[in-house]
C-alpha cells in the first residue's frame, strides 16, 4: 500500500494532540476532535440528543452545552460542534452548565407527551434517562402540549409520532447524509416544525429502519416491533447479519424464545451501526409458521412428516446406494452459503472425506470461480473506502445486493473525497455517486476494462461504452492517489462469469498494486468457499491437488479428482449422471441463472436430499427434507466478503426438531460408518484452525476476545500484493502450468479413479498429487530454473494458498443486430424466503418489467407499459416494457427472482450471453 | 439641540422622483465612484473603506472594512451577498434605499465586489417588498445594458454578475448564516459560528461577504470623497451618518439620516426636524433604541449620543436604527407580549431553548395579559428567560445558536424590571378573580341544606 | 395548471442559469409557481424538484419554512395587516378588528367569494407610517378604518387591477441578464483567482510566498 499521507494518520500528530482540561483533569485530545468525543473517550459523558458520531454535527438540541474557557472567560458552548483547542478548560458540571442543561431538558419536555408507559422507547430512551440524570425534576409548563395525529406511517416499515419528536434532525440527517434518500424532511417552522414526507411520497428507502434505531425518543417506531415488548423483557446477543455477505454486526434481541428485534452494532471496519431494512426486518422469517420443524420424506407425490432416524437413514441409504452404483462422482452437494463456517466445514469433510465426491459448490452459477474470489489480493471495506482513494466497481449494484457496502462507498465518495469508477451493464444505485459510469453491452465488460486501463481490445466500439467517458475514467485511474481497489462481482446472471474473470485478469495485470473486494452477495458464501465447498478446493483456501495429501491424512481420504461446479452438477443431473443431489439451503429453481436446466436436473435426479429452513420451490421436490437451524438459532462463525470471521450468536432455539447442518453431516457420516469426531461448533473450529492454512491462529479465544468485536480478518498475516514485476515471471508460469495440469487431469480423468472405494481415495489422491507435483516440477524446470528461495518459502509456509493469475482473453461472437442482449440483475427485495416470510417485506418485492433504452424502445413502436413477448433460444415470457435511460442500447434488462416473472427461464447457462428478441402486438 | 448640517450621504437623492432610474442616478453623479474605484487597485479601494471605519448597519455594527479582510487567502471564488431582508420590527430604511436609490446600492455592491475579489454577487431582497424588487430588477437591467454590471465592466477586466434574489417571508433569514442557507435553497436556519463565519465559510462553503443594504449604500460616497472625509463625520466609535426610523408615539414619525454621535436620542425624538416630540405632548414611557431585539431605554437615556459604544455601554444597542417610542399610555405588558410573540413566531425552530422557550414565554405573557396569570408567573418568566440567555445580561449570553432566542428576553427583562407593578397588578387581578370564582363555588355548596 | 407552463418553464430555466448551484433557485421557482397558480401546488413542487434535482420532500421542506408560500388557494387579494410593535402602538389591533368586521371573516380566512384573504402579519417595514398593511405586497400606509373601507371597495370594484396584480405576482419586472453582458456564474468548486485580482494577488501573495521559502 502506498503511504497514507493524510495528516491524521501521521503518528506523531496523533500523539501530539492537544491538551485540554475537562473537569479539572488534563487530558489529550486528538487534533480536530470534537469536545464531546474527547470527553467521552476520557470517561466524561456529556448528555446529547442531536449529536451522532456517524453524522455531521448540527448543534441544534443544545443539550450538550458546557462551560468552556478558551482564554476569554467561560462561555456556554455546544460540545458537539466545538473542536478541542490547546489549553481549553471545560467544566461539564458547573452550576451554569447544570442549569443550562436542566433548562434544555425542561424545554424539550414542554411539548413531549408523558406517555412513557405506552411508548416503545420507554426504558431505553435517552430523553427519559437524561431527564433522570440531568433534568430539572419537574416541569412548570401548564399549558396545552402540541397535539398532532398519533402515529402516521411514513413508509411501509416505519411509523412517526410527531408529538414525541424532539426535532433532533437525526432521522432527516440520516436520510440525506447517510442514505442519500432525502425523503423525510423538516416541514414548517419554529414551534410548528415537524418531520414529514412529501404528501403521498413515502420514505421508501432501503435504510429507513436505521432512523428508528437512532431516534433518541419514541417518535419513530418500527411497525414490526410496535407494542411487542418492553426493553427490560428483552435479552440480546451479538451476532452477524446473514442477509448478505457484508456481515453487519447486529444485536439480536428476543423475548420468550422469539426474536423481536435486530439492531445494528457500530463496528468501525464494517457497518458503523447501520443496517439495511432487509437485514433489520427479515428476522420475521425466523418466527414464520412455515418454518420446517420436522423432517419430511417423500411418499409418492407427498412429503410426509418423519422422524430424524428414518429421514437420515433414508438419506444415508441413498448416498450409500449412489456410491455403490455410480461411485462418488454420482453425488453432488449444492449450496452451503447459508451455513455457518462450522457447518460448511463439516459438510466439506463429509462430502470430500467420506463420500469422496468433489462435486460441491456453495455458489449457484451466479457467482465467480473460487480462485477469483479467494485468489486475488483482497481488499477490506476500509481499504476500498479509503478517503481520497480510487475504487473501480465491476459488479452487481451494491445498493441492491450489498446495501451497507453501498452506504460505505457512498460515504467515501460524498464525504471523504474518494473517486468511484463504475463499470456496469446498466446504471445502478451507485451510479449517482460514481465519478464516471461506463455502461457496457452484456458480455463486454472486459472490453471496457481493457479500454479503461489502456489496453487495446477486440471491439472497435469499446464494448458499447461512451468513448469520452472511458477517457475521463482512464484519466482518473492515472491520477489515482495510492493503489486502486476493485469491487468485483457478477453484474448480471444472464452472461457468463468468464467475462468478469477476464476483466479481473486485465485489472490485475494493469494495476499491479490493486486489491479486490469480492461482491458475492449470499450470506456466508465466502466462508463456505474458505471451508472448501467448491470443486477442487479444500478448507483454508488451498487446492485439492496442492493439499490433498495433508487432508487425506487428517480425514482419511480426499476425492481423487476435481469435481463439478453447480452448472456441471445440474447438467450431470439433467443428463442422468447424478444419483443423489444434496441441496444445502439451496434453491436452484429460484437462484440458478438457467431455470430450464435446474428444472430438468431436479426432475431427473433420482434422489434429492435437502436441508432447509423452508420448503422452497426446490426443496419441495426433495425426497428427504431435513429441517435446519438458521440465523439466531445456532452457534458458530461466519465470514464476510472481506474474509472477516466473526462470531454468530444463538438467541433462540430452532423450531421443532430442526438442527444445525454440521450435526446433519456428522449424523449421516456416522450412519455410513464414519465417526467424524465433530462434537460442537467450538470443536469444529479448533479443527479448522489446525487444518485450514489460511485460518491458522484464528482461535476461538481470539475470536471471542473483546478486541475482536468486529471479527478477525483471515489470514492473520495479510499477504501483500505482489510487486508489479513479479507477476510476469516464473511464478505465474508455474501456476499456469499447474492449472493446465489440473484441467487436463479433470478432463481425461478416468472413471475408474472416481469410482474408487472411499478408503482407496486417499491413496489415489496421494498418487495423483505426487504425480502432478512431479510433472509440475519437471515442466517448471523445463521453463527455466526454479528459484530456491521460492521453493523454500513454499515449504516453510505449507501449501500456497489459492492464487488467481489471470486467464486468456475471452472472445465473444458479435451481436446479431436484430436481437438484444439480456441483463438480469437483482433487487434487494425478491422472492427469497427471508423477504417472503417477513410480512413487512414481502410486499416490497417490486416485480419486474422489461427495461429498454429509448432508442430500442422506440423501434418497437409500443406504448410505455404495454406487454411484449421476450423470447430467447431457451424460452419466452410476456412482460410489460418501459423506457430506462440507464440501460445501454442493444441491451434488455430485467430483475430476477421477482414475483410474476421467471426471468431465468430465458437464460442458457452454457451460452456466453443471452440474446433475446422482443415481439409486440401480443396484447390480449 | 445638536442637529448638524452633515451632508446626506445616502439619502441625498431622496428628493428626486427619478433617482431610481439610471438617467436620474447618472444625472446626480451616479457611477462616478465605480469609475474611480476601477482606476484604483482593489487593495486601495479596500483601504478607503477601512479608513472610513464604516460600521455595519444590519444590527451588529461590525466594521465592514475589517470584515472584508477576513476572507482567507487563496480561497476562490468569493461571493458577496447583500442583506436586504429588513424585517426587524421598527426598522425601515433598507426598503427606502432599495426603492428610491437602487443604483446607489448596486454601485456599492460592485465596488465591494471589486475590492474583495468577489466573482458573483447576490442581492437578497425581502420577499414582501415587491416594489423594491421591481425597482432593483429594472435598475439592474438598465445597468447591465449600460455596461455597469456584468462582463468587463466599463471596459475593465472587472466582471461580476449581480443576481437579484427574493426571500419569502421569514425574519430569521436576516441573520447572515440563515440568509446564506436560504440563498442555497434551504430552510433559513442559522449555522453555528464558529466554524461558519461567512467570510471564511459562507455561501456554498466559500468565503462570502454579507453586508447590509445601508452599509453598502455608503460605499459610493466613501470612494468619491475618501475614507478620511467620511471618518471626519460622526463620533469616535461610529463614523459617518446613519438612517434612523423613528416610529410609535411621536408627532413626526419618519426616517432620518443623522450624523452619528453628534445627535442624541432626545434630538431624534423631540427635535422639530425629527420626531417632533411625543404625540399630544404626553410623557415618554420607554423607547426601544435599536429594533425589537434591543433592551428598552427610558427617560434617563435620552441624552445618550447616537453612537455605538455609548449605547452598548448603557446596556442596549443601536441595532438596526429603529427607535420605537412608547408614551405613558402604553400597556407595558401588551407591548412586551407583542414583541415576544414576534420572536416566538419567527424562531426558526433549530435550537430547543428558542423553539420551545420563546413560545412558552409568549404563552405565559398571554395568560397574564388575559387575566389568567399566577403569582409565580413573574419568577417563571425570568427563569425561562435565564434558561435562554443565562444571566440575562447585556451583551446577552445564549444557550442558542443565534441571538434570536435571547432577543425575546430583552423586552421581558426590560419591562419586568421597569414596570413590574403593571405585571403584578394584572396577576393580582387574576388571582382575585380566581378567588372570587372559588368563593362563589363555595357559597353555592354551603348553601345546599344539610341532610 | 399545476406544473409550469412551457413559458414559465423557460423562465424557470433562465432563473436556474443564474445560480452556480441549482438548488439556490428553489425559492425563486416557488415564487414563480405561486405567481402562476396563486398558490404553490403539489405538482408544481414535483416539477421544481425535477428542475432543481432534489426530492419533492426537500422542496416542501423549504417551501413550508416561508410565510409567503401558500399551500392552499388564497383570495385574489391577500390583505396583510401589520400587527407588530410600531403599528400596534398606532392602533393596528383596532384596524385588524375593523378589517375582520368589514370583510366578515377572521384573520387567516378567505371571503366566500374568494376575493379577500385577511392576515395579521409581522412587521412589513413601514413602521413610521403606521398602521400599515399590504395588499398582495403593495403598501397602504397610515390606514384608517375609512381608508380601509374605500380600499376594499376599490379592490372589489376592480379599480386597482393595474396597480395590484393578483396574488402571487411580486415584481412585474424580471431581471434579465443579456447573454453578451453576462459575467457568468462562479461555481464554488473552481478555485480561480478573478482576473482583476490577479495582479493584486501576485503583488501581495508572492512576497509572502518567497519569504516562506
Ligand atoms: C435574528 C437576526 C436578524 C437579523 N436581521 C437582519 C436584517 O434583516 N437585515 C440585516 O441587514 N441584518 C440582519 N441581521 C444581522 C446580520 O446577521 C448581519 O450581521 C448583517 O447582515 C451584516 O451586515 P453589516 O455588517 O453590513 O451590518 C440579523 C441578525 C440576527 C441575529
Ligand atoms: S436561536 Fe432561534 S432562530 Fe436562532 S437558530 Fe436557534 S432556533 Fe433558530
Ligand atoms: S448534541 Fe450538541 S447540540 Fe445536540
Amino acid at each position: 500500500m502506498a503511504e497514507d499521507t493524510t495528516v491524521d494518520a501521521a503518528p506523531d500528530v496523533v500523539d501530539d494532540g492537544v491538551a485540554v482540561t475537562i473537569d479539572g483533569t488534563e487530558v489529550r485530545a486528538r487534533k480536530g476532535e470534537l469536545l464531546i468525543d474527547a470527553a467521552e473517550r476520557h470517561g466524561v459523558y456529556i448528555p446529547r440528543f442531536c449529536y451522532h458520531e456517524r453524522m455531521r454535527p448540527v448543534g441544534m438540541c443544545r443539550m450538550c452545552i458546557v462551560e468552556v474557557d478558551t482564554g476569554r472567560g467561560p462561555s456556554l458552548q455546544p460540545s458537539c460542534m466545538l473542536e478541542c483547542t490547546p489549553d481549553m478548560v471545560v467544566d461539564t458540571t458547573s452550576e451554569v452548565t447544570r442549569k443550562a442543561q436542566e433548562g434544555v431538558l425542561e424545554f424539550l419536555l414542554v411539548n413531549h407527551p408523558l406517555d412513557c408507559p405506552v411508548c416503545d422507547k420507554g426504558g431505553e430512551c435517552p430523553l427519559q434517562d437524561q431527564t433522570m440524570s440531568n433534568g430539572p425534576g419537574e416541569s412548570r409548563y401548564i399549558e396545552q402540549k402540541r397535539h398532532l395525529e398519533k402515529p402516521i406511517p411514513i413508509s411501509d416499515l416505519v411509523l412517526l409520532d410527531r408529538e414525541r419528536c424532539i426535532l433532533c434532525d437525526r432521522c432527516t440527517r440520516f436520510a440525506s447524509e447517510v442514505a442519500g434518500d432525502p425523503l423525510i424532511h423538516f416541514l414548517h417552522r419554529g414551534n410548528h416544525t415537524e418531520v414529514n414526507t412529501f404528501p403521498d411520497e413515502p420514505f421508501a428507502s432501503y435504510f429507513s429502519g436505521n432512523t428508528v434505531q437512532i431516534c433518541p425518543v419514541g417518535a419513530l417506531t418500527a411497525t414490526s416491533y410496535r407494542f411487542k415488548a418492553r426493553p427490560w423483557d428483552l435479552t440480546q446477543t451479538e451476532s452477524t447479519c446473514q442477509s448478505c455477505s457484508v456481515g453487519c454486526r447486529v444485536a439480536v434481541q428476543a423475548s420468550r424464545n422469539e426474536v423481536l428485534r435486530i439492531l445494528g452494532v457500530d463496528v468501525d471496519p464494517v457497518n458503523w451501526g447501520w443496517l439495511c431494512d432487509k437485514g433489520r426486518f427479515d428476522f420475521e422469517a425466523i418466527n414464520s409458521d412455515e418454518r420446517l420443524a420436522a423432517p419430511l420424506v417423500r411418499q409418492g407425490d407427498e412429503l410426509a412428516p418423519a422422524g430424524w432416524a428414518q429421514a437420515l437413514r433414508q438419506a444415508a441409504d441413498a448416498l450409500s446406494g449412489a456410491l455403490d452404483s455410480g461411485g462418488p462422482v454420482s453425488i453432488g452437494v449444492l449450496g452451503g452459503a447459508r451455513l455457518t463456517n462450522e457447518d460448511a466445514y463439516a459438510w466439506t469433510r463429509f462430502a470430500k472425506g467420506v463420500l469422496g465426491t468433489d462435486n460441491c459448490d456453495a455458489q449457484l452459477g451466479d457467482g465467480l470461480p473460487p480462485e477469483v474470489v479467494l485468489g486475488l489480493p483482497r481488499a477490506t471495506i476500509d481499504e476500498v473506502c479509503r478517503p481520497g482513494g480510487t475504487v473501480v466497481v465491476v459488479g452487481p449494484d451494491p445498493k441492491e445486493e450489498l446495501p451497507v457496502l453501498f452506504l460505505r462507498l457512498r460515504h467515501a465518495v460524498v464525504e471523504a473525497g474518494a473517486t468511484l469508477i463504475e463499470v456496469a451493464p446498466a446504471r445502478s444505485g451507485i451510479s449517482d455517486y460514481a465519478t464516471v459510469t461506463l455502461t457496457h453491452r452484456p458480455g463486454e465488460v472486459a472490453e471496457v476494462v481493457r479500454a479503461l486501463v489502456g489496453e487495446t481490445g477486440q471491439s472497435s466500439d469499446l464494448g458499447g461504452a461512451d468513448a469520452s467517458a472511458v477517457g475521463r475514467a482512464r484519466a482518473l485511474l492515472d491520477q489515482a492517489d495510492g493503489d486502486v481497489c476493485v469491487v468485483l462481482g457478477r453484474p448480471s446472471v444472464a452472461e457468463s462469469a468468464d467475462f468478469v474473470t477476464d476483466a479481473a485478469s486485465v485489472l490485475q495485470r494493469a494495476l499491479p498494486g490493486a486489491r479486490f473486494l469480492s461482491a458475492l452477495r449470499r450470506s456466508n458464501v465466502h466462508g463456505a468457499l474458505d471451508m472448501g465447498l467448491a470443486p477442487g478446493l479444500l478448507p483454508g483456501r488451498v487446492r485439492l491437488e496442492d493439499s490433498g495429501a495433508e487432508f487425506a491424512e487428517a480425514w482419511g481420504a480426499v476425492p481423487a479428482t476435481v469435481g463439478l461446479d453447480a452448472h456441471g452438477m445440474l447438467t450431470a443431473a439433467a443428463e442422468g449422471r447424478l444419483s443423489v443431489l444434496v441441496l444445502l439451503g439451496a434453491d436452484p429453481l429460484a437462484d440458478f441463472p438457467d431455470r430450464h436446466l435446474a428444472e430438468r436436473a431436479l426432475a431427473t435426479v433420482p434422489t434429492i436430499v435437502a436441508s432447509d429452513l423452508f420448503l422452497t420451490e426446490s426443496s419441495a421436490r426433495a425426497h428427504v427434507v431435513l429441517p435446519a437451524a438458521g440465523f439466531a438459532e445456532c452457534e458458530g462463525t461466519t465470514t464476510n466478503l472481506e474474509g472477516r470471521v466473526s462470531v454468530l450468536g444463538q438467541k433462540v432455539t430452532p423450531p421443532g426438531t430442526a438442527r444445525s447442518d454440521w450435526m446433519i453431516a456428522a449424523e449421516l457420516a456416522r450412519l455410513m460408518g464414519h465417526d467424524l469426531g465433530l462434537e460442537s461448533p467450538a470443536a469444529i473450529w479448533d479443527e479448522i484452525c489446525t487444518l485450514a492454512p489460511s485460518h491458522r491462529g484464528v482461535t476461538t479465544d481470539l475470536l471471542r476476545s473483546t478486541d475482536s468485536d468486529a471479527g478477525v480478518l483471515v489470514p492473520l498475516e495479510r499477504e501483500e500484493p505482489a510487486p508489479a514485476d513479479v507477476d510476469s515471471t516464473d511464478g505465474v508460469a508455474a501456476e499456469d502450468v499447474a492449472e493446465a495440469a489440473v484441467d487436463q487431469a479433470a478432463a481425461d480423468d478416468t472413471l475408474e479413479a472416481q469410482a474408487a472405494e472411499a478408503e482407496g481415495v486417499a491413496a489415489a489422491a496421494e498418487q495423483v498429487a505426487a504425480e502432478e507435483a512431479g510433472e509440475l516440477a519437471e515442466e517448471a524446470a523445463a521453463d527455466g530454473p526454479v528459484e530456491d528461495g521460492a521453493e523454500e518459502a513454499v515449504a516453510s509456509r505449507g501449501p500456497a494458498t489459492l492464487r488467481f493469475d489471470g486467464i486468456p482473453a475471452v472472445t465473444l461472437a458479435p451481436r446479431d443486430a436484430y436481437s438484444l442482449r439480456l441483463v438480469a440483475t437483482r433487487k434487494l427485495y425478491d422472492q427469497g424466503t427471508g423477504v417472503q416470510q417477513s410480512a413487512q417485506l414481502a410486499p416490497l418485492a417490486p416485480g419486474s418489467v422489461l427495461r429498454l433504452n429509448r432508442y430500442d424502445f422506440e423501434r418497437l413502436g409500443v406504448e410505455e407499459g404495454s406487454v411484449v413477448r421476450v423470447a430467447s433460444a431457451r424460452g419466452a415470457l410476456r412482460v410489460p416494457v418501459v423506457v430506462d435511460a440507464g440501460v445501454p442500447r442493444g441491451a434488455a434488462a430485467v430483475y430476477v427472482n421477482q414475483p410474476g416473472l421467471a426471468a431465468t427461464s430465458l437464460v442458457d447457462a452454457a451460452a456466453a450471453v443471452t440474446e433475446v428478441r422482443v415481439e409486440t402486438g401480443i396484447d390480449s | 439641540m445638536a442637529v448638524t448640517d452633515a451632508p446626506k450621504m445616502i439619502t441625498s437623492r431622496f428628493g428626486r422622483d427619478d433617482a431610481h432610474t439610471l438617467a436620474g442616478y447618472e444625472a446626480s453623479g451616479g457611477y462616478q465612484a465605480l469609475r474611480k474605484a476601477l482606476s484604483m487597485t482593489p487593495e486601495q479601494v479596500h483601504t478607503q473603506v477601512k479608513e472610513a471605519s464604516l460600521l455595519g448597519r444590519g444590527g451588529a455594527g461590525f466594521p465592514a472594512g475589517v470584515k472584508w479582510g477576513f476572507c482567507p487567502d487563496g480561497v476562490w471564488p468569493r461571493y458577496i451577498v447583500v442583506n436586504g431582508d429588513e424585517s426587524e420590527p421598527g426598522t425601515y430604511k433598507d426598503r427606502m434605499l432599495m426603492e428610491r436609490d437602487p443604483h446607489q446600492l448596486i454601485e456599492g455592491v460592485l465596488i465591494a465586489a471589486y475590492a474583495v475579489g468577489c466573482a458573483q454577487a447576490f442581492l437578497y431582497v425581502r420577499g414582501e417588498m415587491a416594489l423594491a424588487q421591481e425597482r432593483i430588477a429594472a435598475a439592474l437591467n438598465e445597468a447591465y445594458a449600460a455596461g455597469y454590471v456584468g462582463k468587463s465592466i466599463l471596459g475593465s477586466d472587472f466582471s461580476v454578475d449581480v443576481v437579484l434574489h427574493w426571500g419569502a417571508g421569514a425574519y430569521i433569514v436576516g441573520e447572515e448564516t440563515a440568509l446564506i442557507e436560504s440563498l442555497e435553497g434551504n430552510r433559513g436556519m442559522p449555522r453555528l459560528k464558529p466554524p461558519f463565519f461567512p467570510a471564511a465559510k459562507g455561501l456554498y462553503m466559500q468565503p462570502t461577504i454579507v453586508n447590509n443594504v445601508e452599509t453598502l449604500s455608503n460605499v459610493p460616497w466613501i470612494i468619491t470623497h475618501g475614507g478620511e472625509a467620511y471618518a471626519g463625520f460622526g463620533a469616535e466609535g461610529s463614523k459617518g451618518t446613519r438612517m434612523f426610523a423613528v416610529s410609535g408615539h411621536v408627532k413626526n414619525p419618519g426616517v432620518y439620516e443623522v450624523e452619528f454621535g453628534v445627535t442624541t436620542f432626545r434630538d431624534l425624538i423631540y427635535a422639530p426636524v425629527y420626531g417632533g416630540g411625543i404625540r399630544s405632548d404626553r410623557q415618554l414611557k420607554a423607547f426601544i433604541p435599536g429594533g425589537a431585539s434591543a433592551p428598552w431605554f427610558y427617560e434617563e437615556h435620552l441624552d445618550l449620543p447616537l453612537e455605538k459604544v455609548a449605547v452598548d455601554k448603557a446596556g442596549s444597542m443601536l441595532g438596526s436604527g429603529a427607535v420605537v417610542v412608547m408614551d405613558e399610555t402604553t400597556d407595558a405588558v401588551k407591548a412586551c407580549l407583542n414583541v415576544v410573540r414576534f420572536f416566538a413566531h419567527e424562531s426558526c425552530g433549530k435550537c430547543t431553548p428558542c423553539r420551545e422557550g420563546t413560545t412558552w414565554l409568549e404563552r405565559i405573557l398571554s395568560r397574564i395579559d388575559d387575566g389568567y396569570g399566577r403569582s409565580s408567573d413573574l419568577a417563571l418568566l425570568m427563569d425561562v428567560c435565564d434558561n435562554i440567555s443565562p444571566g440575562i445580561a447585556w451583551p446577552p449570553k445564549q444557550t442558542t445558536i443565534c441571538p434570536l432566542g435571547p432577543s425575546a428576553v430583552s423586552p421581558i427583562s426590560s419591562a419586568l424590571q421597569r414596570f413590574r407593578p403593571e405585571f403584578e397588578a394584572k396577576v393580582a387581578a387574576a388571582t382575585k378573580a380566581r378567588a372570587d370564582a372559588v368563593a362563589v363555588a363555595v357559597d353555592v355548596r354551603t348553601a345546599v341544606p344539610h341532610g | 395548471m399545476a406544473r409550469f407552463t412551457p413559458e414559465n418553464e423557460t423562465v424557470a430555466r433562465e432563473i436556474l442559469s443564474r445560480y452556480p448551484v441549482p438548488k439556490s433557485a428553489l425559492v425563486p421557482l416557488l415564487h414563480l409557481a405561486q405567481e402562476q397558480d396563486g398558490h404553490v401546488t403539489r405538482d408544481a413542487m414535483v416539477h421544481i424538484a425535477e428542475l432543481v434535482g432534489v426530492t419533492p420532500a426537500e422542496v416542501i421542506g423549504t417551501c413550508t419554512f416561508y410565510e409567503m408560500f401558500k399551500m392552499e388557494p388564497v383570495g385574489r387579494y391577500l390583505v396583510n395587516v401589520c400587527t407588530n410593535i410600531s403599528c400596534m402602538l398606532m392602533g393596528s389591533d383596532a384596524l385588524l378588528h375593523h378589517a375582520e368586521e368589514r370583510l366578515g371573516i377572521s384573520a387567516g380566512d378567505t371571503t366566500p367569494d374568494g376575493m379577500f384573504t385577511l392576515e395579521g402579519v409581522e412587521c412589513i417595514a413601514a413602521c413610521t407610517e403606521a398602521p400599515c398593511l399590504q395588499v398582495n405586497y403593495r403598501y397602504r400606509t397610515n390606514v384608517t378604518n375609512e381608508s380601509f373601507d374605500s380600499l376594499v371597495n376599490e379592490l372589489a370594484a376592480g379599480e386597482l387591477e393595474d396597480e395590484i396584480p393578483p396574488h402571487g405576482t411580486l415584481a412585474r419586472i424580471r431581471q434579465h441578464i443579456p447573454a453578451d453582458r453576462a459575467a457568468g456564474v462562479a461555481p464554488p468548486d473552481v478555485n480561480r483567482v478573478p482576473v482583476w485580482m490577479q495582479t493584486a494577488v501576485a503583488d501581495t501573495e508572492s512576497p509572502a510566498g518567497s519569504e516562506a521559502n
